[in-house]
């Protein structure tokens, strides 16, 4: 066997995208410098995303997909900081842009979607003056152009009678009904990005399905890429093309969903799809995966999922996982599943 | 909404009356008007003559059901000092309050909702944090100290302003104003800021607090993810959302104001009727003292209606309409 750690497992090529990326992560790292010690919620994490991928963001609560989201869209909250790494949006880095010239990004060229959509939409204005502002913050049009342009974006996202609708307030709809407001905000300016964070995990379980299926046909159809943050694999399955598995903030796997479904090599992800209700249905393979993730100021050495993983060694504990960048291999692991070590 | 402000007129004058008769029966007790009166040599059989020519004589409830009958006319009965109609009284020196507390109000709310918005944005700014703490200032000094300091700095030490009164007044019909003359404008400035500096305090301190609360909503936050400005941001969707809770407290406020227009128009000699008050109760002049009481309850219910009010103007959600889905 030849020395792993000079070598990142290459097991497989993974699939990189044919035309040039809408948004490239490298090496992010996000800081929260406390008085005990400075966190990293963020940590080397590298993605690309092509003009119309759906890129699904899956991990437990706090394994830092908002973070890496509200970095992207640069609404970190202080006193957490993108400390190193680049962010580079269509051949532009972003990270680095004055705080005027990121705020013209955002909604124009990154639209975001929130979890809660009660608490997205202002109670005070009326939907439709929420739409034309974002339109007219955006878009060299007239009022009354901006006003033409709510309806159509309302009228897409299939809320019905959209023109009266217009002069509604938020609490005149329900949950669903509101989310679908929050997406038509979201796109109103036609974005070439989409962060969804959880967009349905707030929402009543008859409804869930609806919207992922609206958000994905609309950014289908004007070619809009999606990062899709989730902690639910079903959801990945449903509508992403990739899927990357975050882990105590660094990449745990990134590849093609129906390969990391199918043979997932990163242990964690294979208890991530283990304990998925489809899968285990024929294959008798329900489990959870025991422990908890750790908390940050508390991150074990070595690889963060050693004291959960049923195939630590001792190198394990010694060495961090070796770094996934968007060149390497499909999986942070010393000892990826399905493969011989 | 129309039951709804039925019911609450309904409720205002409940309490109206109620306010009417404690007000009314306490001064009863107070003192006895005849003695202040009448001199020294005076004689029983005087004492009872005047008894009844003011109605002193009659039993209790027929007293109050006449106040009640007379105040409702705008007759609140005879001063027993001046030996006039209180209406005449207070309609005479109810510019000079009104037009101090108005000024007051604005300087409040404006100070207030200007200073409470500027402190919330910038809220680790030098300046925020500097206004924050005189601000400290402000709430805890006794009015009349804040009266005097600003009489001894600007009165006294620069002589800039007026210490006293309204300085020259122009008489619009019944109405005497101090808008239309220099010396009116300048002998406002110095009582408006004693008697609006403790209101100014609190409406910004809430404000502040309110508008930081709203600027951590999640609205707030999707409003930046749609890429709108910090102005927008600001003023138009934080400010609404602000503005909700402060409308009570502000209204209150409002309503103190011209309450504690007694101790400004004390230290300014400002010929209102606060000080009228104030005389009248050196005098035991009941029926001057219940029609101020009136009058001032009166304020309080109807600036509260107004808030209630103002609530459905610009809150949609209590606005019931129907389209709910
Ligand atoms: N202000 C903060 N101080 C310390 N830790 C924080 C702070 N904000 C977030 N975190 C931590 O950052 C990590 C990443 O959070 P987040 O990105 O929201 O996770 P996710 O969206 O995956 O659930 C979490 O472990 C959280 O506890
Ligand atoms: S590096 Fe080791 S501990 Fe970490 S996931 Fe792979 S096998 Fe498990
Ligand atoms: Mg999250």
């Amino acid at each position: 066997m030849s020395d792993p750690s000079l070598t990142p497992i290459h097991s497989e090529t993974p699939e990189r995208p044919l035309s040039e990326p809408v948004l490239s992560v490298r090496d992010l790292i996000v800081e929260i410098p406390t008085r005990y010690a400075v966190l990293r919620p963020v940590d080397q994490v590298s993605y690309d995303i092509a003009p119309g991928e759906i890129l699904g963001v899956v991990g437990e609560s706090g394994a830092g997909k908002s973070m890496t989201g509200n970095a992207v869209i640069g609404l970190l909250d202080r006193p957490a900081h993108i400390a190193d790494g680049e962010i580079w949006l269509k051949g532009r880095r972003i990270d680095n842009l004055r705080r005027d010239q990121m705020r013209a990004i955002r909604g124009k060229e990154i639209g975001m979607i929130f979890q809660d959509p009660l608490t997205s939409l202002n109670p005070l204005l009326r939907i439709g003056d929420q739409l034309s502002e974002t339109i007219l913050e955006h878009l060299p049009v007239s009022r009354a152009e901006a006003r033409v342009r709510a309806l159509q974006a309302l009228d897409e996202v299939g809320i019905p009678a959209a023109a009266e609708r217009l002069n509604s307030y938020p609490h005149e709809f329900s949950g669903g009904m509101r989310q679908r407001v929050v997406i038509a905000l979201a796109l109103c300016a036609e974005p070439s990005l989409v962060i969804a964070d959880e967009p349905t995990t707030a929402l009543d379980v008859s409804v869930q399905a609806q919207i992922i299926a609206l958000l994905k046909r609309l950014c289908r159809e004007k070619g809009t890429s999606v990062i899709l943050v989730t902690h639910d694999m079903g959801v990945i399955a449903e509508a992403a093309d990739r899927v990357a598995v975050m882990y105590a903030g660094r990449l745990a796997e990134l590849g093609p969903v129906a390969q990391v479904l199918k043979t997932p090599r990163h242990p964690y992800t294979d208890g991530l799809v283990g304990s998925m209700p489809m899968a285990s249905a024929g294959k008798e393979r329900l489990r959870q995966i025991p422990g908890s993730m750790p908390r940050l100021g508390s991150l074990p050495d070595g690889c963060a999922f050693h004291p959960r993983c049923p195939r630590a060694e001792t190198r394990c504990r010694q060495n961090p996982g070796p770094t996934l960048g968007a060149d390497h291999g499909r999986a942070a692991c010393w000892f990826p599943v399905g493969e011989v070590s | 909404m129309l039951a709804y402000i039925i019911r609450r007129v309904f409720q205002s004058l409940l309490v109206l009356l109620i306010v009417g008769l404690v007000a009314f029966s306490m001064f009863r007790f107070v003192g006895d008007p005849v003695d202040n009166m009448l001199g020294q040599e005076r004689t029983q059989a005087d004492i009872d003559r005047l008894r009844g020519d003011l109605g002193l004589d009659q039993p209790f409830p027929v007293q109050y059901w006449k106040f009640l009958g007379g105040a409702i006319q705008g007759n609140f009965g005879v001063s027993y000092r001046q030996g006039r109609p209180v209406a005449d009284i207070i309609v005479e020196r109810a510019p000079a309050t009104l037009e101090l507390a108005a000024v007051s109000g604005l300087f409040a709310i404006l100070g207030g909702i200007g200073l409470g918005v500027f402190t919330a944005i910038r809220r680790n700014g030098l300046a925020a944090n500097a206004i924050m703490t005189l601000s400290l200032i402000g709430v805890s000094l006794p009015t009349f100290l804040i009266g005097i300091l600003l009489i001894y700095v600007f009165s006294v030490e620069l002589d800039l302003l007026p210490s006293f009164g309204r300085g020259e007044v122009v008489n619009l019909g019944w109405w005497s104003t101090g808008f239309l003359t220099q010396s009116g404008l300048l002998a406002l400035i110095l009582p408006s800021i004693t008697l609006g500096l403790y209101q100014m305090t609190l409406i910004m301190r809430l404000v502040r607090s309110e508008m930081l609360e709203v600027l951590r909503q999640d609205y707030i936050r999707f409003a930046r993810a749609r890429g709108l400005r910090e102005r927008a941001v600001n003023f138009r969707h934080a400010i609404k959302n602000t503005l909700v809770p402060v409308i009570t407290v502000t209204g209150l406020q409002l309503g103190s104001i011209i309450a504690f227009a007694i101790i400004t128009e004390t230290v300014f000699q400002w010929p209102g009727v606060g000080l009228l008050f104030i005389n009248a109760v050196q005098f035991v002049d009941i029926p001057v003292m219940a029609a101020y009481l009136m009058l001032i309850s009166v304020m309080f219910v109807a600036i509260n209606l107004i808030v209630d009010l103002l609530y459905f103007a610009i809150d949609p959600r209590l606005r019931v309409d129907g389209r709910a889905t």
